[in-house]
């Protein structure tokens, strides 16, 4: 059944692919020197995200190999209580790079017992990025920056409280 | 010594294991990945920010909601989300609007939806979206007038 659902999983990845590919092939008639230019951006970004994909990667062996279902549970499960919670918060400010990159951790993490909604809040804490306060600062301000980070992290923790609540009436993710 | 040998075998055996379902699983997200990034790419270059800027009305509520309405479609790194935010600040937009626009930013991704409802259930990516949307006008509100009181 797992084979299934990861067999399903990559085969709607690949009609996703296939029809941006098909998107580009239609354009490129239309406006070829934009999707010239889009391929650029794209590669561009492909290499900046190349050292975060590596770190996923390594990240996802170590927690293969590291984290039991019984520890995920433990520090990131139905009985972490506010301790999930900070965990959540303070990986969410941490991790770095493009969002889409954590998906496939965040599953693996979920699969071993971590709750929806400590993914949730990981995902939103991702909007306070540590080395982009100064420029914030110097468009907003101190005070504009320190009040909406703490906004942030309390709206965080009240996304994930509401997905759960969600969740205990019907599961929001299917194994 | 025949035990321990057996058991860092062991081991060594259960590090590649784990490092091969690392990979593989990743090799499995790549077209997804993939679609993501080649969208992003068609994105930057039809969407000036320009045209962003063009959309505002002046009116803060609505502003608000458009703001939010453009930063769950834009996407992109978040220094970006700034600059324009900056930009329309000088172009007279109500913070309040430019709050909602750089939350919604790196909070709701509508071009990342697909891959997070593929990973994590169309269920889970429509909900935690469409409650992201609605918390980036909240966030701007209660930001905007706590800094009203504050200074």
């Amino acid at each position: 059944m797992k084979e299934k659902n990861g067999d399903k999983t990559v085969k709607y990845s690949l009609y996703f692919l296939s029809s941006i590919v098909l998107l580009y092939v239609f354009l490129f008639l239309l406006t070829p020197w934009k999707i010239y230019s889009s391929l650029q951006i794209a590669l561009h970004i492909f290499i900046q995200i190349i050292p975060v994909i590596t770190a996923v990667i390594v990240l996802m062996g170590i927690s293969n190999y590291f984290l039991k279902p019984k520890t995920v549970t433990k520090y990131l499960g139905k009985e972490s209580g506010v301790r999930g919670w900070v965990l959540a918060i303070c990986f969410g400010i941490l991790s770095h790079g493009s969002i889409y990159v954590w998906y496939p951790l965040l599953k693996e993490l979920y699969k071993h017992g971590m709750r929806a909604g400590l993914i949730a809040a990981f995902l939103y804490n991702r909007a306070v990025k540590i080395p982009l306060i100064p420029l914030m600062i110097f468009y907003f301000g101190i005070p504009f920056v320190v009040i909406l980070t703490i906004y942030t992290i309390v709206a965080s923790v009240v996304e994930g409280k509401v997905l759960e609540g969600i969740n205990h009436l019907s599961p929001v993710i299917e194994e | 010594m025949e035990r321990n040998i057996k058991k860092t075998d062991g081991r060594q055996k259960q590090l590649i294991v784990a490092f091969h379902k690392a990979l593989k699983s990743f090799i499995s997200a790549l077209p997804t990945i993939t679609g993501v990034v080649l969208l992003i790419g068609l994105f930057k270059t039809f969407i000036t920010p320009k045209m962003i800027t063009s959309v505002f009305t002046g009116e803060p509520f609505k502003d608000t909601v458009l703001g939010s309405l453009f930063g769950s479609i834009l996407t992109g790194n978040p220094v970006t989300s700034y600059i324009i935010g900056g930009e329309l600040l000088k172009d007279g937009v109500s913070l309040f609007a430019v709050t909602a626009f750089i939350v919604a930013w790196v909070t709701v991704g509508i071009f990342q939806l697909p891959a997070e409802a593929l990973f994590l259930g169309k269920k889970f990516a429509l909900i935690r979206n469409i409650l992201s949307f609605v918390l980036a006008i909240v966030v701007a509100v209660a930001t905007v007038l706590t800094l009203e009181v504050i200074i």
